[in-house]
């Protein structure tokens, strides 16, 4: 099985991703989708580590998955805080410091 | 055709129609439940590249502690539905084209590499030992900050949540 396959679907996903930060408004779902390209990278780390016999990348996901969920706790209570002054999760209401 | 790259196929295809199905509901709730196969398809590949610690962790992680954090938010929060209604219309091609780009940059690129084959799928890299020997001489001092991290995101959140800063 060739490491192309792993790199093609990693790269499917973490566009998937892109695609969905860019594209969906509710700032809920935009997290969802900065999750998936994490999940997209971590995958491909995994494959490399076990193509070339070394167990730092599966190291580093690990402390990609720490850096995650830290990410998750803190930005999910600063959506609170901006659901309570503005009652809304949609991102191009947060238009105030654009121009 | 082996019975990994049968479960290779049938896992990635789960992957990416789960990952598009994401993007693609109009519920909070439902993007969460898909974002959660999506998740199990990501740990059965840790399970094919005998990453067997990294696929426990990654369910105990993404599919049972920051799903629940995301579940919770999105009760809390009592999304409306139509919140996506008023969107340009431009703005949906500007996001298909940049993106279509990127697959299109990243596809040639790939292709045009020299492809190592994985030849080690039944190496003991991914088991608990292993990977705690590595963990805890080589990364020891990374390992004790991202516990600082966890320490500062967690008192970080408190004091974000908290309804007045006195």
């Amino acid at each position: 099985m060739s490491i192309n396959y792993y790199l093609y679907l990693s790269t499917a996903l973490f566009c998937i991703g892109a695609f969905g930060v860019i594209y969906r408004r509710n700032a809920i779902v935009k997290f969802m989708c900065i999750e998936l390209m994490l999940n997209a990278v971590n995958l491909l780390m995994v494959a490399f580590s076990t193509v070339w016999g070394q167990a730092q990348g599966q190291v580093f996901v690990f402390f990609i998955m720490a850096v995650a969920a830290a990410e998750v706790a803190v930005g999910l209570a600063i959506l609170m805080m901006i659901y309570r002054n503005l009652q809304s999760t949609d991102t191009s209401i947060l238009s105030k410091l654009k121009w | 055709m082996p019975i990994s790259e049968i479960l290779f196929w049938v896992l990635s295809t789960t992957a990416v129609v789960c990952s598009l199905l994401v993007i693609a509901s109009r519920d909070a709730v439902h993007s969460a439940l898909f974002l959660i196969v999506t998740f199990f398809a990501v740990a059965g590949h840790y399970f094919l590249l005998n990453a067997h610690f990294l696929a426990a962790v990654h369910v105990i992680v993404y599919a049972g502690a920051i799903m629940v954090l995301f579940l919770y938010a999105v009760m809390m929060l009592n999304l409306k539905k139509d919140e996506e209604s008023g969107k340009k219309p431009w703005f949906k091609f500007a996001a298909a084209i940049s993106a279509g780009l990127f697959l299109l940059v990243l596809t040639v690129a790939v292709k045009r590499t020299e492809s190592p084959q994985i030849i080690g799928t039944d190496t003991q890299i991914g088991t608990v030992e292993s990977l705690g020997q590595v963990l805890f001489n080589e990364f020891l001092l990374p390992f004790e900050i991202s516990a600082f991290l966890f320490l500062s995101a967690m008192v970080g959140a408190v004091l974000l949540s908290k309804k007045q800063l006195s």
